[in-house]
């Protein structure tokens, strides 16, 4: 089922795939990551039928590799996301995404008199911790703690 | 072997040890018992308050002069051409450290002491960032705790007034934490303790209590530590009922143990009637000196490899 879901969007002969993203996540992550940066090919699919999810997006990046890190970044916008690394139209490796210890240079701190927002050289840093299960991210700079939900509901808006 | 905190950025209470906190409070007795006016001796610290606060800074430059040191820098940010040039604050900061051994500065932003530590070769010390951290008030109250208690841990502390936004019953929350501290929280329910230091309270299993007034905590605590409940923060009508829920008088000092010290931050407005002042209980201007020696403890450790 998930293979021919996935062909919906055309398949890529190298690079990222990045599977099973809640409906609506898709830009977010495309923004965010800056995965369209880098003037590879990308091919993305929106709100495809989902067995796990009902609805889902998908993202498809030519001759891009994600890293380790940035694999474990989407964890909290798409807990249950995988990645692929496609060889040759074969996946070579399939990822399972795991929360990672800090999140950089993606997120805008939620705290309005935080130092980040004035100054270049404070680049965005959140710890993550997870208090029982309760994930909640620590802004390095202003110490401040916030719940997953308010730093992203701050870049859906 | 260098002490623990020597060449150290001194940004977050949350960042010192246990041992390092006992090395801090240890050391202000003993510059407090045997004064030394030697520790900085040529040592040029920078005492930058982009953001003016009169009691810390004097605090500060007290502590470096009578330890030998001296002192560049501002009072208030107004007064500088940083602001009005426009500079970034990390350029003002690259420039201020490359001229000092240390820099201690206090900023409206919170997290700017990180950044500061971020760009800069030398030491820095946070002396306040916006609401967020105080770390030299939090080592002041540790220190006038063990002085009129001999002792940090199993302290009982009842926490009155704004928990809210006060960052000073934050950090000692947090630095009592370490110290298996019990703990009485009196506050309006809109200035109620975040739930963040609730949840660091029950991570580190710290009894606590929700009380309603300082009443029902006097006849257990040690420590009753006093903030103050701004004005602005409430309608008229419902501060006047607030306040006499949250001013000490003499009469409340019912059943209080005899060991019992009150503390403030300072200033005081009339949280604390002038009268609690004769009372044995009053501490909070001998804790208001006791910022001369924390601070000193902290200058010396940080710039000296041993003492």
């Amino acid at each position: 089922m998930a293979e021919k879901t996935q062909l919906q969007v055309e398949a890529i002969c190298n690079g990222s795939v990045i599977d099973h993203i809640p409906a609506g996540n898709g830009l977010n992550i495309l923004k965010l990551f800056h995965i369209l940066d880098n003037h590879e090919r990308i091919t993305v699919g929106f709100n495809l039928p989902s067995k796990a999810l009902g609805h889902k997006d998908i993202i498809k990046v030519e001759n891009v590799s994600l890293t380790e890190a940035q694999t474990n970044q989407l964890a909290l916008f798409a807990p249950n996301a995988t990645v692929n690394i496609i060889k040759d139209f074969r996946v070579v490796e399939k990822r399972t995404i795991a929360l990672p210890e800090k999140i950089t240079e993606v997120f805008a701190c939620p705290n309005s008199n935080c130092i980040t927002h004035v100054e270049h050289a404070a680049i965005s840093e959140f710890k993550i911790i997870n208090n029982n299960g309760k994930i909640q991210l620590k802004c390095k700079y202003c110490e401040k703690v916030f719940n997953k939900e308010i730093i992203i509901d701050g870049v859906k808006k | 072997m260098a002490n623990s905190l020597f060449h150290k950025n001194i940004i977050s209470i949350s960042e010192l040890s246990k041992d390092d906190l006992e090395l801090i409070v240890h050391t202000a007795q003993e510059l407090k018992a045997h004064p030394r006016n030697d520790l900085l001796k040529d040592k040029l610290i920078a005492s930058c308050f982009f953001e003016a606060s009169t009691r810390t800074r004097l605090s500060f430059e007290t502590a470096i002069q009578r330890l030998g040191g001296r002192v560049i820098g501002f009072s208030d940010a107004g007064n500088t051409s940083l602001a009005k040039k426009g500079e970034t604050l990390a350029d003002s900061i690259r420039i201020i450290t490359s001229y000092a051994d240390a820099l201690v500065m206090r900023h409206h932003r919170e997290g700017a002491a990180r950044l500061a530590a971020d760009v800069s070769k030398v030491p820095i010390i946070n002396a306040g960032d916006g609401s967020n951290q105080h770390p030299s008030q939090t080592l002041l109250d540790l220190f006038t705790i063990y002085e009129t208690q001999k002792r940090l841990d199993n302290i009982s502390i009842a926490f009155v007034g704004d928990l809210k936004y006060g960052r000073t019953v934050h950090s000692l929350s947090q630095a009592l934490c370490h110290y298996n501290a019990k703990i009485f929280l009196v506050s309006p329910e809109s200035l109620a303790m975040p739930e963040y230091i609730l949840d660091e309270y029950e991570a580190n299993n710290i009894e606590y209590h929700i009380v309603n007034t300082i009443e029902e905590a006097i006849k257990e605590v040690d420590i009753l530590y006093m903030t103050r409940v701004q004005k602005e923060r409430f309608d008229e009508t419902e501060y006047r009922h607030l306040r006499a829920k949250f001013v000490l008088t003499p009469e409340s000092f019912a059943g209080a143990k005899p060991n019992l010290k009150v503390l403030h931050p300072l200033p005081r407005i009339d949280e604390i009637t002038l009268e609690v002042d004769k009372t044995p209980y009053a501490y909070y201007f001998q804790q208001a000196s006791n910022g001369v020696y924390a601070r000193q403890a902290l200058l010396s450790l940080v710039l000296n490899e041993e003492l």
